[in-house]
């Protein structure tokens, strides 16, 4: 069986679901090969890598490494597909994960296909665009086939095998370390799980009317231990910081749950949300077009609906 | 400081966008064609940098004839010159025949930034910007929110998912710069009608060197096997708040197993 690679995402030696995700992807092309690149590769994050299926972990870590973003990265893809020429390569659709596959392609000479949200075993990815809108099924043509995988769209399921662990020490060229990372400024990211990955969103729009207003958009967030989202028109308001922006603009999310509070559902939003499993909507326009992409819908003021619907989560716990 | 910056004419932010059933591509002519708005955020940041330091910004584009309109729009906020690069053999390409394109016309001209938005918003790959840097073996600093020029070191905030890296850099570079990095002006009146003056250079695959089986549709290291419109979703339930909303919604969750 052919070998797969799946570029680990993780940061500070926490494994990022979309890493398990991506192994679980990969079994259905070939036996998946971890590469890890930079510190953090403990013995605990090959033991869940093998429990996923991964056969190999692959440790690429220096200084090149560390200090420098996405090209020294690219090259030692590069280089793994050249010595390993494996079935296929698989990263996460970070904004790492997309420029390292993207450099990884020139230098193979293989196809790219980005955003993926299913992975056939013949190959055939399939992709959710234009907001959703539009199933895609498209194949890499030539080369290795190169595919980013968005976070949640592919559930992880364990496969207990026993990965093995090997420090891989490839060069690093000079000309990949032209950009050197002086300083990593970490904002406090609190208890809330990450946006991108998160089971459960809950979102404020235009209709929150103000920063204090986030305050109960957060409480229902934190009762459902969901990330907190942000239309657009509330970060150009300057409500919420703009990396929660949820949208065409911003992130695309695809949780379990999606709560949208205050939000009218432009394209511009939904593009970013519509792959949502669920989408609870609470609005008090009823003709606001987020309804038509409701599940479940109250027209009301968000300000009455949002603090009773914490406490009954509150007290149903 | 001599600055390009890549833009992209993109089916307007807010209208519906469809595939063609003949070829799978975007059907560019359903909608009107506008600046890909991510891009001004490039052309201002390019305008900021050049005010200060002085220089000249030229606008870059790939496109079929009615991409010169967009090409003015950009020019138009202040650029001294356009490049356009239109060839019917460039039509269908793929990520990496459009960067060889694009590389092909930025390179030997001098350029000490090549300055992108962080995505356009009809393909949303946000590949192109590493690949120009991949291709003309050039720094590449992306996702930037912030930029800072300073003799030939160039200093930026990349954003990342646990806040932003600071990273320095030598000139040339290749920089994406992400939305929140300015406030994109408006063309002014006067600026309308100067883009009209400004010299725009055409350029065909034969004149970037490159053959034509190399680009295009026929070249393209991916292939749309099949798309679909995603079925529509079985509309919801809808109620009005009589007081009780919060509670309905619980009811909804908890019968959906979220609570």
């Amino acid at each position: 069986m052919s070998d797969v690679i799946v570029l680990a995402e993780h940061f500070d030696s926490e494994v990022k679901k979309v890493t398990l995700e991506l192994v679980t992807a990969a079994r259905s092309l070939g036996s998946p090969v971890v590469l890890w690149l930079g510190a953090g590769c403990t013995d605990s994050v090959v033991e869940t890598m093998g429990s996923f299926g991964a056969s190999q972990v692959l440790v690429a870590d220096s200084d090149a490494v560390r200090n420098h973003p996405v090209a020294p990265g690219a090259e030692i893809v590069a280089e793994l597909i050249g010595s390993m020429s494996p079935a296929a390569v698989l990263v996460a659709s970070s904004a790492d994960g997309k420029e390292i596959a993207a450099r990884a392609a020139i230098k193979s000479g293989s196809g790219i296909i980005t955003d993926a949200v299913e992975i056939a075993a013949d190959g055939t990815v399939t992709q959710s665009v234009f907001g959703g809108s539009t199933i895609v099924h498209s194949k890499v043509t030539h080369g290795t086939p190169i595919i980013t995988v968005r976070p949640n769209a592919i559930p992880a399921t364990q496969a207990p095998t026993t990965a093995t662990k090997t420090d891989i020490t490839p060069a690093v060229s000079e000309a990949a370390q032209k950009v050197t990372i002086t300083n990593r400024a970490v904002v406090e990211k609190g208890a809330r799980p990450e946006l991108a990955e998160a089971e459960i969103v809950v979102s404020g729009g235009r209709g929150v009317g103000g920063a204090e207003g986030f305050g109960v958009i957060e409480q229902l967030a934190d009762s459902l231990n969901g990330a907190v989202g942000a239309s657009r028109a509330a970060t150009d308001a300057g409500w919420y910081p703009h990396q929660f922006q949820v949208g065409q603009t911003g992130k695309t999310v695809s949780p379990q749950l999606y709560i949208a509070n205050g939000i009218s559902g432009a394209i511009q939003h939904r593009a970013g949300m519509q792959t949502s499993k669920v989408v609870v909507v609470v609005n008090k326009d009823p003709e606001a077009p987020i309804f038509e992409l409701a599940d479940y819908g109250v027209v009301g003021d968000l300000f009455s609906v949002v603090p009773q619907l914490t406490q009954e989560i509150s007290s149903r716990k | 400081m001599k600055i390009a910056v890549c833009v992209k004419q993109v089916p307007d932010t807010w209208a519906e966008k469809k595939l063609r059933s003949d070829d799978s591509r975007l059907d560019r002519e359903a909608a009107d064609g506008v600046l890909n708005e991510l891009d001004e955020y490039a052309v201002e940041q390019a305008l900021q940098i050049t005010e200060a330091l002085g220089g000249e910004v030229v606008i870059v584009t790939m496109g079929p004839e009615r991409a010169a309109e967009t090409l003015r729009k950009a020019i138009s906020m202040g650029a001294d010159a356009g490049i356009h690069l239109v060839d019917d053999h460039l039509a269908g390409s793929d990520a990496i025949a459009t960067s060889a394109a694009l590389a092909k016309a930025l390179e030997g001209r001098g350029f000490d930034l090549i300055l992108f938005g962080s995505e356009s918003t009809d393909a949303r790959m946000s590949v192109i910007p590493a690949m120009i840097a991949e291709r003309l073996d050039l720094p590449q600093v992306t996702f930037a929110q912030k930029v800072d020029v300073s003799g030939t070191t160039l200093t930026a905030e990349r954003v990342t998912d646990y806040g932003y890296d600071v990273l320095t850099t030598e000139l040339p570079a290749v920089v994406s710069v992400v939305e929140k990095i300015n406030e994109p002006r408006y063309p002014s009146f006067k600026g309308i009608m100067a883009a009209k003056k400004k010299p725009v250079e055409t350029l065909t695959v034969g004149d970037l060197g490159l053959e034509a089986s190399v680009v295009g549709a026929a070249a393209a290291w991916s292939a749309v096997a099949d798309f679909a419109a995603r079925p529509p979703k079985a509309a919801g339930v809808v109620v009005t708040d009589e007081g009780n909303g919060g509670t309905k919604i619980a009811e909804y969750l908890t019968s959906q197993k979220f609570i």
